[in-house]
């Protein structure tokens, strides 16, 4: 026991003191980070922990528990990885610091569009954007003489096309689970017909003629779809791809690599990515991007050495190591063909996600109330107005809208 | 034993049923009827979010949260009566829907939606489990006594099985092209969906539950079954009564109190069904009242959740819990002062 404990000590050792030659600096002070669970934050806080004395929690329940650590006093985590949306408990609470002084000091090699500014502070340092865009079986396509699609009425074309041919039964795949995914797939859609979400002091403003053509497009596209809509998150979509079920999804820029891993993907090098459709305004689709912020609750020489630590996480050998994981915000990053969609339809005018706490609100309220218009049990007026009526009973709970 | 005795036994499982039931109760309770919240203010505020190589900063009215001077967000509470139940049971559109006789639009809502669902679930498996346990109790206790041992064993096994795990292995048996659906198309030689549709998934919701409850239901029946009076039975047999008449005018009455037992517990617990919709993530179709609590106080993105309207929902499922148990209780009662 006691020998088994000498060598494992020894041997973490070990390990630990080869680890750190990768880091430029040896960290001293304890740190740990709390964030999402993906392959992409696994890359970074690996990379953070060659620092030495650093562990990191990943866990898919990180924005239940992210608010009440940070809101701790010292806070429970030093580093915490947000995306745009979980940012925003934290930018109300005021429980994480600017960074001005930071990035001053280490942040050289920083760009400055991974600085993200909350009225001309720095408040959090980015380093992936990741967005939904079209990704379609270009073999498929090709055989069947169809052109690369540029918006959906293009997408139910070739999907028709690819059906009568009869190469696949259901050619469209979609992340349409019901709850956040679904919601996200109406967000996408109403951003792309120009809609907006909210009027005059917080109130919905979705029931109009934007609002119903996402919805008649999203309708439009289960006609296509595997009748086990409702249950397909982002997995279920790429499995499908990979087992080359379906030809085209709107799905997320980090499930690309997975097309090409060959121990998963039968479809290896045949998929494309493109820029995702567009809607009568802007590609129907939302930028989103992930990175880090620092409690406010900690020491400044806490705070000192977990950006030095949170800059290594994230700095070239990182990424150049993991090139195809994320579309990475790096002057080290070399766009290839997996990033093309993501760029293309950032290029061709894809809104932020707009992320605040009335949407927050009322992204939930959309994710559980689509379905009813999916299946037919309610038309599109009636499913929108019962969103506006549920978002406007959780607001005036939460107090965004005075009663 | 007298009274020191009883209440040094007692005291601390009464202190813990306070502690961990009672106070909670009270407090939910009391959150049903007051919503906390934060004061907001509308500020200015520009944002910059990365785009590829340049910014995107945009500015606009935002509410934001009030801060004191510790940095803490400043919130209120006020007494709002029965509004958190009103927001749950939203009873102008049930009774607009109800006097349209449309019940289509009333399975809409998402309380009668819930309610009509959980009843449906748990008034279909009672008799289901009660009947499946007697059965499997019935078939263990003629089984030769050198297999007993296994018999038994096997059919413990789906109620020892975590209830999420159970669920999700159901889930991915039958979920699109899954092992048992794809036997199920090859044999019918058509395309199945069975997530498809609401009904589909009940089903299997259904069958899952009787499959997970039914063997406690066995376990408690075959003990009660070692109890049956034997001469009672041997004279039975004498009087020439079939198998049938024998289990229908002894076995069962005799085992009636332990029926009443396993249906209250059984009440209790598929009242609260709430592993099957998340298992089989079936939102979009059905939903559960346990789930719609849980639904409420999810937060989103953004950290906002519903307290209130959930207090008020798990007070309604509460109740809701008691009306079903009065029948059974009332009958244990009525034996219970009978007996003395």
């Amino acid at each position: 026991m006691k020998l088994k404990t000498i060598l494992m000590a020894g041997a973490m050792s070990i390990a630990a003191s080869g680890a750190w030659a990768a880091c430029s600096f040896e960290n001293d002070v304890p740190l740990k980070s709390l964030s999402a669970g993906f392959e992409a934050w696994k890359a970074v806080t690996d990379a953070m922990a060659e620092c030495g004395n650093f562990s990191a929690s990943l866990d898919q329940e990180f924005r239940e528990k992210q608010p009440e650590a940070f809101a701790a006093d010292p806070a429970l985590y030093q580093i915490g990885g947000v995306s745009n949306a979980t940012l925003v408990p934290l930018l109300n609470a005021g429980t994480i610091r600017p960074l001005d002084d930071l990035v001053e000091k280490y942040g050289q090699d920083l760009l400055p569009n991974q600085l993200i500014k909350v009225d001309g502070k720095t408040m959090a340092i980015a380093m992936m954007v990741n967005a939904q865009h079209l990704m379609y079986r270009d073999d498929v396509l090709a055989e069947l003489g169809i052109e690369e699609p540029k918006s959906y009425a293009d997408v139910l074309a070739a999907a028709a096309k690819i059906k009568e041919a009869g190469v696949m039964d259901y050619p469209i795949g979609g992340t349409f689970k019901t709850g956040w995914n679904l919601g996200q797939e109406f967000v996408n859609m109403y951003l792309g017909e120009g809609g907006a979400f909210f009027g005059d002091g917080n109130m919905p403003a979705i029931n109009n003629e934007q609002g119903v053509a996402a919805l008649e497009t999203l309708k439009a596209m289960t006609e296509y779809m595997d009748p086990e809509y409702l249950v397909s998150d982002s997995t279920y979509v790429q499995q499908q791809f990979q087992q080359g079920k379906i030809a085209m999804a709107n799905l997320w820029a980090s499930r690309a690599a997975a097309m090409n891993d060959e121990a998963e993907s039968q479809v290896v090098g045949k998929v494309t990515m493109a820029a995702a459709p567009m809607g009568s305004a802007v590609p129907a689709t939302t930028v989103w991007w992930d990175g880090i912020v620092l409690a406010s609750n900690i020491s400044d020489e806490e705070a000192d050495a977990a950006f030095r630590v949170a800059l290594e996480g994230m700095d070239t050998d990182m990424v150049s190591a993991n090139n195809d994981v994320a579309v990475w915000l790096s002057p080290a990053y070399s766009a290839g063909a997996l990033a093309a969609g993501a760029a293309a339809s950032a290029e061709g005018g894809a809104k932020a996600y707009p992320a605040s706490g009335p949407m927050g609100i009322m992204h939930t309220s959309l994710g559980n109330g689509l379905a009813d218009y999916l299946t037919g049990a309610k038309d599109a007026q009636t499913t929108l107005a019962d969103i506006e009526a549920d978002y406007i009973t959780a607001a005036k709970e939460a107090g965004l809208i005075s009663n | 034993m007298n009274f020191r005795t009883f209440a040094a036994f007692v005291g601390p499982s009464v202190f813990m049923m306070l502690l961990f039931i009672a106070f909670p109760l009270v407090s939910v309770f009391k959150q049903s009827f007051y919503v906390t919240q934060p004061i907001y203010e509308t500020v200015e505020k520009e944002t910059c979010t990365p785009g590829f190589l340049t910014q995107t900063c945009v500015t606009e009215q935002v509410s934001q949260p009030m801060l004191d001077d510790h940095g803490e967000i400043i919130t209120q509470t006020q007494f709002v009566g029965l509004q958190s139940y009103r927001n749950v049971l939203e009873p102008e559109r049930a009774w607009r829907a109800i006097s349209d006789g449309s019940w289509q639009v009333l399975s809409t809502i998402n309380f009668w939606k819930a309610l009509r669902f959980t009843l449906t679930f748990t008034l279909i498996t009672l008799p289901l489990v009660v009947g499946c346990g007697l059965g499997i109790a019935i078939l263990i206790n003629n089984a030769a006594k050198t297999i007993r041992g296994p018999v038994i064993f096997i059919s413990l096994l789906p109620f020892i099985i975590t209830p999420v795990i159970g669920v999700l292995s159901i889930n991915w048996l039958f979920r699109g092209d899954g092992i048992l659906t794809a036997m199920m198309e090859w044999w019918l030689n058509r395309d199945i969906a069975l997530f498809a549709q609401a009904w589909t998934i009940e089903l299997l919701m259904m069958l899952y539950r009787v499959w997970h409850v039914a063997p406690f239901a066995a376990i408690i029946f075959y003990a009660g079954l070692q109890t049956v009076n034997q001469d009672s039975l041997e004279s039975a047999v004498i009087d020439g009564a079939t198998r049938w008449q024998r289990l229908k005018y002894i076995v069962i009455p005799h085992l009636m109190p332990l029926i009443i037992f396993v249906a209250m517990i059984h009440l209790m617990d598929s009242y609260r069904v709430f592993e099957e919709i998340v298992g089989f993530s079936s939102q979009g179709y059905v939903i559960s009242l346990q789930w719609l609590t849980f639904d409420y106080l999810t937060p989103d993105q953004a950290g906002n959740r519903s307290i209130s309207r959930a207090s008020a929902n798990s007070m309604l499922t509460m109740i809701g819990v008691v009306i079903l148990l009065i029948l059974p209780l009332r009958r244990t009662w009525r034996d219970h002062k009978g007996g003395h």
